[in-house]
């Protein structure tokens, strides 16, 4: 690790700063959405479809409309006189906002309720009578792609089948040439299962729009505010300086707050017609079945090998169940988002992937849950294949890698599929967590144990992620350029403000952000006040989500915190009666050089930009910049998970699990440590629990968190954690992403951990959740 | 009906549906919205308050059942001589992230470390298992409670 220059009280980068954001939330004076109360508030229930697919013969709201504090009753009808009945999807697809014609998903929005209280919205929807004539559901995407099989888009013109997308990437002439050399090829079918990232606050609005000036406040959970209110003024028509969108202290997003929900829709469109504020807040239940599913792909893999155990080519054909709409959360030129990444930290010259979406009757949503852009189920693929290779060809997995991984000297490095690896060491960081886990002892305990009758399994993951969308040459949301920005205010007493496009949901960026410019300028970060969220008084940006604050956000503050250096550096040499290029800054002291006694600190310098300016210069030490990064960066890591799987039950326990994670230069040690203890956790409770499924019926099974199971402290694994730190060579402080690191690479390594128990029995794959039920059936099976 | 609730000292007496839940009537009614709604089923742990000084899940509690008791929320766990240990312990440990978990899981630190002065790790994970968080895989809140256990043994001993 690398010392910090600054010193603690200043605490520049490498210093695990206090959080700033702590103070208000250990006080219950946090202002999250629900908190938000404005006077004469009406408050929104939405109606659900309980039936997966169904058309709508009528929908009658008399007697709800008669219930004493009922406002409006909203429907599909009543949205299409605005032109609001649907709204189009970050995927280019569009989304019905409420139902018109038919319903198709349990838990669509069919109708909404305003009325004065939540208690009385939510009883008035009991009191609406729609009429349903029910049509078969398809609930899985084979089924949907069947020849014959019933159009469910079939308001979409031009659609005659239930194909959502197709996408393909590599050289497949390339790829078949290297699988003709192969001694063996080896497959793997694995299903990565639909998740949802269920962050514990829900998402929630209250609009406040002003029907005499036009001016619509609009709070939301929101991970993308600028992004927000260019799409409501591009959808609802509405003058964009007339929107201000305020997202609040958020309650975790992981993804699930990044798209615009028809509740949305719905709440703003209600207070503009009304004239008072609504608000509309997710139930548990709402969330989990209509808002933000993920993941949900099938997928298979085929490694070309030879019997010395190199990888020479990859093939993935993928099938993604995308629900009723193709409303993924990700840049307009990728279909399956950063998919790309499938090779993995390998050295190998050819990939071919072919993937296509089905639409099915289950909610809509694909966003990258804790993970940039269907990073996870690529890394899960490889890493899985991998270790499927090494038992197949017969040398150990750790040995299967090292003898595959690009080596340190091959940085930037080109893969398959085109994307630029910036830096890294992989066999140091796989090297480091085997010697911290007793790799060596641990496979001989592995076989006395077996000898035993007791089943131990080591897993290996070692990822590689692609994070910090993105160059503008590439990336777009909506046709959006994926930059980010930050504006730096220095105040006459020396203290700052730093606006940001981005917006926190627990990360810290009020303390990291403000470290990120106390390292250039030497102003302790605890006198640097961080603003972010409210799109009146932030600069533009595209937004949290995708790893992508620190590479994008974070390089925009150094720079303008080195714009502002540069200006003071001038100051300081008139101060000092000096030349410009003699002035040294280091930890908030201008010096002159070979004089370190001559200097002004940058506190005399803020006081001068105000007072004492050298001639002709403009007053005020303030700047902003707009951060177009040349490439993503890729942090990586190599995590070992211990596993004892019980031969009678298919219950397996962690007993240990080792996280090295390479995410270049640290901030903050203590939050991104934070991080990657969260991240491991959701790994972990997709690899052993989290699920979102459906009876054949199209119900959804994982309506609640009594059904669909998130870990507690109870089942959660203890983590040792360990790390190298090698720099982005592009980034202006040598950082990556980090974020989601633990939640892409660990649940591999827990899977694989499992199978390693059982794979001398010849088990290969058990598709996740890795229940006991399903352990215990693959040991019965293979014996 | 008339129902009749100490909060963090102060008593309230208002008028509720009988249906009301305890939590809508400390959020909407009180106007304390520290503590927080995260399902509608009793599994997170979110809307922890405590109750004549034992943790109950206060979105299944209705405010009728409360009425005659005392309530503490994370509002008053902050007394004349400063914030409670297991809050400035939470920041010392980096025990939250988002924060919205936090004030259930402070409750229920406060409420455990009163009765065992020095939990065990499982201890405090068996505690808190009614207690949800997405953000920190845990081990900065069981860290958080047995170092504000500490300082409270600490100071106990040292007067």
């Amino acid at each position: 690790m690398v010392a910090p220059t600054t010193p603690a009280e200043i605490g520049g980068i490498g210093h695990s700063v206090q959080r700033k954001e702590d103070a208000r939330l250990i006080e219950g004076q946090g202002n999250f959405l629900d908190d938000i109360d404005l006077p004469n508030t009406l408050h929104m229930a939405i109606l659900r479809s309980p039936l997966a697919h169904a058309r709508i013969n009528g929908i009658d709201s008399e007697a709800a409309m008669a219930l004493d504090g009922v406002l409006a009753v909203v429907t599909g009808d009543l949205m299409d006189q605005h032109g609001l009945a649907w709204m189009p999807t970050l995927s280019g697809d569009t989304q019905a906002v409420l139902a018109t014609d038919k319903v198709r998903y349990q838990g669509q929005e069919v109708a909404a309720v305003i009325a004065t209280d939540p208690y009385i919205a939510t009883d008035a929807l009991e009191l609406i009578e729609v009429d349903y004539e029910e049509l078969p559901p398809i609930t899985t995407p084979q089924q949907s792609l069947e020849e014959g099989a019933a159009l469910i888009r079939d308001e979409k013109e031009g659609q005659t089948d239930n194909l959502a997308y197709t996408w393909e990437t590599g050289d497949q002439g390339a790829t078949e040439e290297a699988f003709a050399q192969a001694d063996r090829v080896v497959t793997l079918e694995t299903h990565y299962p639909r998740s949802h990232p269920a962050p514990l606050e829900t998402c929630g609005i209250v609009a406040d729009v002003n029907s005499v000036t036009g001016q619509a406040t609009i709070y939301m959970t929101s991970q993308a505010p600028h992004a927000h209110r260019t799409l409501f003024a591009m959808v609802a028509g509405l003058p964009e300086q007339n929107i201000r969108i305020v997202s609040p202290d958020i309650g975790g997003g992981f993804g699930n707050k990044v798209p615009i929900y028809p509740g949305y829709v719905v709440a703003t469109a209600a207070s503009l017609l009304i004239g008072q504020p609504v608000k509309w807040v997710e139930s548990r239940t709402e969330n989990l079945i209509s808002t933000g599913f993920a993941r949900d792909y099938y997928m298979k893999g085929e490694l070309a090998v030879t019997d010395e155990g190199r990888i020479l080519g990859l093939r993935v054909d993928m099938l993604s169940d995308q629900g009723a709409f193709y409303s993924d959360a990700q840049p307009t030129q990728f279909r399956a988002g950063l998919f790309h990444v499938v090779t993995g930290s390998y050295d190998f010259g050819a990939a071919h992937i072919n993937c296509k979406g089905a639409f099915t009757n289950k909610a809509p949503g694909g966003v990258a849950y804790r993970c940039s852009f269907r990073i996870t189920e690529a890394s899960y693929l490889i890493e899985r294949l991998v270790q499927t290779a090494a038992y197949e060809v017969g040398i150990d997995p750790a040995e299967m890698r090292l003898r595959n991984f690009i080596q340190p000297e091959q940085f930037p490095y080109e893969t398959a599929t085109g994307f630029v690896y910036d830096s890294g060491d992989y066999p140091t960081a796989l090297r480091t967590a085997m010697d911290e886990v007793g790799y060596e002892d641990l496979r001989r305990e592995q076989a006395e144990a077996r000898a035993e009758g007791r089943l131990i399994g080591i897993g290996i993951a070692h990822f590689t992620e692609a994070v910090g969308a993105g160059p503008s040459r590439t990336y777009d949301i909506a046709g959006l350029k994926m930059i980010d920005s930050a504006e730096l205010r220095v105040h006459p007493t020396g203290k700052a403000i730093l606006k940001l496009g981005v917006k926190t949901q627990g990360q810290g960026h009020e303390t990291t952000f403000a470290q990120i410019v106390a390292e250039v300028l030497g102003i302790p970060a605890n006198d640097i006040k961080v603003e972010h969220g409210d799109t009146d008084h932030t600069p533009y940006g595209l937004g949290t989500y995708a790893s992508r604050s620190t590479p994008v956000g974070g390089a925009a503050t150094a720079v303008v915190a080195r714009k502002l250096a540069d200006k003071s550096k001038k100051i300081a040499a008139h101060l000092l009666e000096a030349a410009d290029e003699d002035i040294e800054l280091a930890s908030g002291v201008f010096s002159v050089a070979g004089s370190p006694d001559r200097s002004v600190t940058i506190q005399d310098v803020a006081l001068a930009a105000y007072t004492n300016l050298p001639e002709g210069m403009e007053y005020g030490l303030e700047d902003v910049t707009y951060y177009d990064p040349p490439n993503l960066t890729y942090p990586y890591g190599s995590y070992i998970v211990v596993v004892e799987v019980d031969p009678d039950t298919g219950v397996w326990q962690v007993q240990r699990m080792v996280a090295l994670d390479d995410c270049g230069v640290r901030i903050n040690p203590m939050i991104v440590e934070g991080q990657i203890c969260g991240g491991l956790t959701e790994g972990f409770a997709m690899s052993a629990m989290q699920w979102i499924t459906f009876d054949e019926d199209g119900n959804c099974i994982g309506a609640n968190f009594m059904d669909y199971l998130v870990p507690t402290a109870w089942e959660t694994p203890k983590f040792e954690l360990l790390a190298t730190e090698v720099p982005s060579p592009h980034h202006p402080i040598g950082a990556k992403g980090v974020g989601e690191s633990a939640t892409v690479g660990s649940p591999a390594a827990f899977v694989n951990a499992v199978i390693d128990a059982v794979a001398h029995l010849g088990v290969r794959n058990i598709d996740m959740p890795v229940l006991p039920d399903r352990v215990w059936a693959a040991i019965d099976e293979a014996s | 009906m008339e129902v009749n609730i100490t909060i963090n000292g102060s008593e309230h007496a208002s008028d509720v549906e009988p249906r009301t839940l305890l939590v809508d009537h400390i959020r909407r009614t009180v106007g304390l919205t520290g503590t927080h709604v995260g399902c509608d089923t009793t599994s997170c742990g979110a809307c922890t308050v405590l109750m004549d000084g034992t943790p109950v899940k206060a979105c299944t509690v209705l405010a009728a059942q409360a009425d005659g008791s005392e309530v503490t929320t994370v509002e008053g766990l902050k007394g004349a001589d400063g914030l409670h240990p297991i809050q400035s312990a939470f920041t010392d440990d980096h025990g939250l992230q988002c924060g919205f978990c936090t004030p259930g899981m402070m409750l229920v630190g406060a409420s455990l470390i009163a009765e065992n002065p020095d939990p065990s790790d499982d201890e405090v994970r068996w505690a808190i298992s009614g207690n949800l968080c997405r953000c920190t895989g845990y081990i900065n809140i069981v860290k958080a409670i047995q170092t504000a256990a500490a300082r409270v043994a600490e100071s106990s001993n040292g007067s």
